[in-house]
């Protein structure tokens, strides 16, 4: 895991070049603190921060390939490595070095492009091709690395993290108003944008080739699903799942350096430490996080497991004062506006995996999406059961069955269950059915905005250009198969991997490895009847029948918890000193996004409730951690 | 008619109250959003399930009666109107 930086065009001046990548890469040291490189060629650069995971003593770059024809710098690990290598040994290919590195450029000066298509494991990279000068940026097909660009003039700007831009002179930071309302909307911006105006992310899957001043950016891998008619039984599934997982944690476990695993008390991490543990008896050590609160926290089955397991396990427990004093250092990491405080405790973690000398982790990340475990596939399908029968007493009360650890549904009537989760009045053929409630309910922050904001974002609507940007085929999957694209293909990458995934694990120099995510396992899931994966209201049906016998029952068929962490209430116990300062009046109406009056009253509100509505947790969290991006971040001035 | 009657001041005071309530704890003192008194709040996003909460403990408070779990339902809560004519019903028992 490493950072990477550089750039491509006339635009920098051969006697700065060196400073400005050392630059670059100075914002980079957290993802890479064992080694850094350099490499210009003229109108092209190069540069890396290492973390040292794969071959330690030859793994250096940027690296050529023999030939010098190719220059990478590359962020990321090719779980194949070995097979690969052995392939292209086979066929004649000499390698100077262990690294998986080395492998990508054999790879990639036998096939092109299409070596993408052979390789398993997450990466982000740039590849400086100096017979075709051409420099091609490529990322891995779910978004595990991250990877920004901008331009100035005729010159591209590239870097792991934004923050590494704007040490290049003329880049300017300012918020964007339409990734503010696509992040108050869908909890992401919608990539190609980020939360900085003028920067860009290159999409999960996709690559870009600059050559002789044209950028051309397509995508190489996407998501996909049957037509709706067309899904085949699978007879054999969960044997093969299990033997899918079985070698992508296997798999996941290669590296020259100890590789830990987390354990939420869930099923998702509990299967995949299992299985590395199988893997690594006398390796393994699995690392968990407790809260003080009841409502989050899963100690008692993260004990369990770690018994059955009989690993070394360590827990760090995370108090509402951890969260917001870290709370800032978040938002620097995570570089954009967040709704949630989650990545907090997160980030709180990987400190404590980091301090144990361990550089690796397995998670269960991805699981859900795959194999449909969020309520919200739930949801949808209740929705729809009771917009069959609008009239029911009775089927509105299932919503609270679904939703146990949320109070405030607990004494709604059937006829307010209904109300809000849209039972009956959304449209069944909307694309975005799944997902309406919770875009709806997120949006009711955007009450916030100031009236400046919402004159520039006009008739803007966020979920219309999510819409816009769904594939042809859409339509014709399953209503669970749209689901899980919406889920897989824009929060997985834009969120849980990126606020509450690299960011927050790179922060403290740790790399996050997620067997599920794995593309076998990504196609075998994607290929599955809807009900293998959603059975009734089961989730994760087939997945929970993989881990018998492997797993305790009382992990299997626990109630499901989704991994939460105190939001507004974390910042009511113990205001944090910042706090007054990032939400006074005139902190605000300079930042331009929200009503100040209303935030005033806002804060004074939840700083003295015990519970905060979803709406004004939303809206609390997103406004603090706006204006603290705006703190940390913007150079624009009034 | 030269003047308002005893129950209609009531009605009306009634009426601000609940309005006040609503524009300071769901549109956060907000009086420039349109808020007629017949605007479903769930509709409009104003409230959700907390927010529901808050509002029956508004009504308890305020109106010094209990409101029963049967009666938290959208035909008694969702409008100043219906808030109005349910709170009225109550006090006529």
């Amino acid at each position: 895991m490493c950072g990477v930086a550089g750039y491509f065009g006339k635009g920098v001046a051969p006697a700065e070049a060196k400073a400005l990548l050392a630059r670059m890469t100075s914002k980079l040291s957290h993802r890479g603190p064992d080694d850094n490189g350099i490499h210009i060629d003229g109108e092209a650069g190069l540069a890396h921060r290492r973390l040292s995971i794969v071959g330690l003593s030859d793994g250096h770059q940027p690296m050529s390939d023999p030939s010098d024809n190719l220059v990478i710098s590359y962020n990321g690990e090719i779980f194949n490595y070995v097979e690969l290598r052995n392939e292209l040994i086979a066929r004649g290919r000499k390698f100077r070095t262990q690294s998986d590195t080395e492998v990508i450029l054999h790879l990639y000066a036998e096939k092109g492009l299409d070596c993408l298509d052979d390789l398993n494991g997450d990466f982000a990279f740039a590849l400086w091709d100096t017979q075709q000068r051409c420099m091609v940026l490529a990322r891995d097909r779910m978004g595990v690395r991250p990877l920004f660009h901008t331009q100035r003039g005729d010159t591209l700007f590239f870097a792991s993290e934004i923050k590494a831009l704007l040490t290049v002179p003329g880049i300017e930071a300012s918020l964007d108003p339409f990734a503010l309302d696509q992040i108050f909307t869908l909890w992401t911006p919608l990539a190609s944008r980020t939360a900085f105006q003028g920067i860009s992310e290159l999409p999960p899957g996709h690559l870009m080739i600059i050559k002789d001043g044209r950028i051309d950016q397509r995508a190489w891998w996407r998501q996909s699903y049957p037509d709706a008619g067309h899904v085949r039984p699978r007879p054999d599934a969960v044997e093969e799942l299990r033997a899918l997982l079985d070698d992508a944690t296997r798999i996941r476990l290669r590296a020259d350096v100890p590789v830990g695993s987390y354990l939420s008390g869930g099923l998702d991490s509990s299967l995949v430490s299992t299985l590395a543990a199988r893997a690594q008896p006398e390796r393994l050590s699995t690392f968990s996080l407790g809260f003080d609160s009841e409502e989050h926290d899963e100690s008692k089955w993260q004990a369990l497991m770690a018994t059955a397991l009989g690993v070394e396990h360590t827990t760090v427990r995370c108090t509402a004062g951890d969260i917001s004093e870290l709370f800032p250092s978040v938002i620097r990491h995570v570089e954009r506006p967040i709704l949630r405080t989650a990545p907090a405790p997160l980030a709180k973690l990987s400190a404590l995996v980091h301090q144990n000398g361990i550089k690796a982790v397995l998670t269960g990340e991805g699981a859900d999406e795959l194999f449909a475990g969020y309520d919200i596939f739930r949801e949808a399908k209740l929705r729809r059961f009771c917009g069959r029968q609008p009239d029911s007493q009775w089927r509105p009360l299932l919503f609270q069955r679904l939703y146990p650890y949320l109070p405030g549904l607990q004494r709604q009537s059937p006829e307010y269950l209904a109300r809000f989760f849209g039972a009956g009045d959304d449209r069944i053929d909307d694309l975005l059915y799944s997902h309406r409630p919770r875009f709806r309910s997120t949006s009711a922050a955007k009450l916030f905005f100031s009236p400046e904001l919402k004159r520039e974002l006009g008739d803007y609507d966020a979920t219309a250009e999510l819409a816009s940007m769904l594939p042809p085929d859409f339509s014709r999957w399953h209503p669970l198969h749209q689901a899980q694209y919406l889920e897989t293909s824009f929060l997985l990458p834009g969120y849980i991997l990126s606020a509450q995934g690299d960011r927050v694990m790179m922060a403290n120099s740790l790399e996050g490895r997620f067997p599920f995510l794995d593309p076998r396992i990504i196609d075998f899931a994607a290929a599955l009847p809807p009900d293998m994966k959603l059975h009734g209201l089961r989730e994760k049906h087939i997945l929970k029948q993989a881990a018998k016998g492997l797993v305790p029952d009382a992990i299997i068929e626990r109630p499901k918890q989704p991994y939460r962490a105190p939001d507004s209430q974390a910042f009511a116990a113990t205001p944090p000193g910042y706090l007054a300062d990032a939400l006074s009046t005139d902190a605000v109406a300079r930042g331009g996004f929200f009503n100040a009056a209303a935030v005033e009253k806002l804060k004074n509100k939840v700083l003295h409730q015990e519970t905060a509505s979803f709406r004004d947790d939303t809206a609390f969290v997103g406004i603090v951690s706006t204006q603290l991006w705006l703190d940390t971040f913007s150079t624009k001035t009034e | 008619m030269m003047g308002n009657t005893g129950t209609e001041i009531m009605a009306d005071d009634t009426k601000t109250a609940i309005r006040a309530f609503i524009i300071e704890n769901f549109l956060f003192g907000d009086d420039n959003q349109p808020l007629p008194d017949d605007m479903s709040l769930i509709d409009n996003d104003l409230v959700d399930s907390t927010g529901i909460l808050e509002l029956v403990g508004y009504i308890e408070k305020e109106f010094g009666f209990k409101v029963e779990d049967r009666e938290i339902v959208p035909a008694n809560l969702d409008s100043i109107a219906r808030i109005l004519a349910y709170v009225d019903s109550k006090r006529a028992k």
